[in-house]
């Protein structure tokens, strides 16, 4: 990993708040105060009931939405130019892959748009069908794909252009719990080969826990950071299956759980404990 | 046997059968009643008419087939400026939403009479404006439904990956738009060549198809009107086949 002091971090938000005006009603705060760094290479989780607000964090970094005050950073530099300098690859809850290209031709997209030569983007694709496990699917059109094979095109196409910052928004979050698991050991294995930051948004505790190397817990109403957890599994090459019933991984799952609850008396609504 | 070729006989041949045993049926029950051409014109006397009047068949279904697809470009090129613009500006989209959808209900060809006192009882250009707005109705309402297809996820992923506004437009929405702008782009097509033969019923030039086929029922020669109304068949098939081949061009899906 890089030297922190010398690097500029990947994420580095700085007093952020995100008020979102109402027509005729009382403007709704959906972020106020946060502060959140993350290391190039690190591997942070965002995760909180719903309505927390870790979407629309994730928004305001990708400069999908603006910061009502505050600074966002992308390696030192403003969101804005960050994006507009491809510092970073995104995937969303849906794959949302276009349906009338086929899966090369999606995962070719972000180096299309940006000029590279035609053999230069085959040869990437077929070095990214291979770290997907999809070689024989590049000719195929994406709703010929199960859900699980979509969402790893999705991922294929993010990581296109070698980002050295992957944002992802509940990628995991519309799939079943078979192929959930395997995706996430799978990302653990793509992330460890590219050493790309990651910043993930989920509202599943044993998700986070088995991919992150912090966690970060948020609570709404308004939407802030409650809690940051070190969890200390191991790098991502050396997590696999088994972690999940080891013990360690146990004693992380309980103290994010009690992280989460402990911000509110109530139970909390949209968090998921499986 | 080859297999392709094999697939379209399977496909073609069945058809083919039903319509010649039908034909030879009408020429049977024609021959063995005895009944009169103006109740049901022989197979055997429309063929001879055929035969007879191919090239004014031909010149007649020319005049018409042009003005339908005249009309067709026309209503087409307007049909997805429109579209384009209403769905931009919702203002736009407000103020022609009843219109078309006013346009929609009213059967165009009524105008067909106006329209000629207006353009003069030589001039094509009525016909043309009719099949126009026939066509302009489909294509306009299709056109705008696919501009509309682009979710807010792919519009996010476009603006996450930094494209230029040309580039969404060429890679997204336009691709989005397609397939539903082919569908009212053939449902334009048959309505045009519908609209351009039947306002020829109403007056105006006679070198067109619905003046012949009138012309020759109106003198008793019905062998002769089905001749021309045959005619029209071939015309509406070329039409439907044209711009079918033309959205096979266009939308490269693989099934």
């Amino acid at each position: 990993m890089p030297d922190a002091a010398t690097t500029p971090a990947a994420v580095r938000v700085t007093g952020v708040d995100r008020v979102f005006p109402v027509k005729g009603g009382t403007p709704v705060t959906a972020l106020t105060g946060v502060d959140l760094t993350v290391a190039p290479g690190e591997f942070v989780s965002l995760i909180g009931p719903s309505g927390c607000g870790k979407s629309t964090l994730l928004r305001l970094i990708a400069d999908l939405d603006e910061a009502t005050s505050g600074s966002i950073e992308v390696f030192g530099t403003p969101a804005r130019t960050a994006r507009a300098r491809r510092a970073y690859g995104i995937a969303f809850q849906q794959a949302a892959l276009l349906p009338w290209r086929t899966v090369s031709a999606n995962i070719e997209l972000p180096l299309q748009l940006h000029g590279i030569d035609r053999r230069a983007r085959a040869d990437r694709v077929a070095e990214l069908l291979d770290l997907i496990g999809l070689r024989d699917f590049g000719g195929h059109f994406p709703d010929q794909l199960s859900g699980g094979m979509q969402q790893r095109v999705a991922i294929a196409r993010s990581l296109a252009e070698e980002p050295g910052l992957l944002l992802m928004d509940e990628p995991f979050g519309a799939l079943d719990e078979m192929t959930r698991e395997r995706m996430q050991t799978e990302l653990l294995r793509i992330r460890a080969r590219t050493g790309a930051a990651v910043l993930f948004v989920t509202h599943s505790i044993p998700e986070a826990v088995y991919l992150s190397d912090r966690v970060v817990v948020m609570s709404p109403r308004p939407g802030r950071i409650t809690a940051q957890l070190e969890v200390r599994l191991g790098a991502a090459a050396e997590r696999s299956e088994d972690l999940r019933e080891d013990a360690s991984f146990f004693t992380d799952v309980t103290a994010v759980r009690e992280a989460l609850h402990g911000q509110d008396s109530g139970p909390s609504r949209g968090v998921d404990v499986r | 046997m080859n297999p392709g070729v094999e697939a379209v006989l399977k496909r073609v041949l069945p058809p083919l059968a039903l319509l010649v045993f039908g034909i030879a049926l009408v020429q049977l029950l024609v021959t063995a009643l005895s009944i009169p051409p103006f109740v049901l014109a022989s197979p055997a006397a429309i063929w001879a008419e055929i035969v007879a009047y191919l090239p004014a068949i031909a010149s007649a279904t020319l005049v018409t087939g042009m003005n339908a697809l005249w009309g067709l470009l026309l209503g087409s090129v307007i049909g997805i400026a429109l579209a384009v613009l209403a769905s931009r500006t919702r203002v736009i989209d407000g103020m022609l939403a009843p219109i078309v959808a006013a346009i929609a209900v009213v059967p165009i060809v009524a105008l067909a009479p106006v329209l000629y006192t207006m353009f003069g009882s030589t001039s094509e250009t009525a016909r043309i404006l009719i099949a126009g707005i026939a066509a302009f109705v489909p294509v306009f309402l299709n056109t705008l439904r696919g501009l509309r297809q682009v979710r807010s996820v792919q519009r996010d992923l476009f603006r996450a990956l930094a494209a230029t506004p040309g580039q969404v437009i060429r890679t997204l929405t336009i691709p989005a738009a397609l397939p539903h702008f082919f569908t009212g782009l053939r449902v334009a097509s048959s309505l045009a060549v519908i609209s351009a033969l039947v306002a020829e019923y109403f007056g105006g030039p006679r070198q067109g198809l619905g003046a012949a086929i009138t012309t020759a029922a109106a003198n008793s020669a019905y062998a002769r009107a089905w001749a021309f109304v045959l005619g029209a068949i071939v015309l509406g098939l070329a039409f439907f086949l044209i711009t079918s081949l033309i959205e096979r061009a266009f939308t490269r899906f693989a099934r």
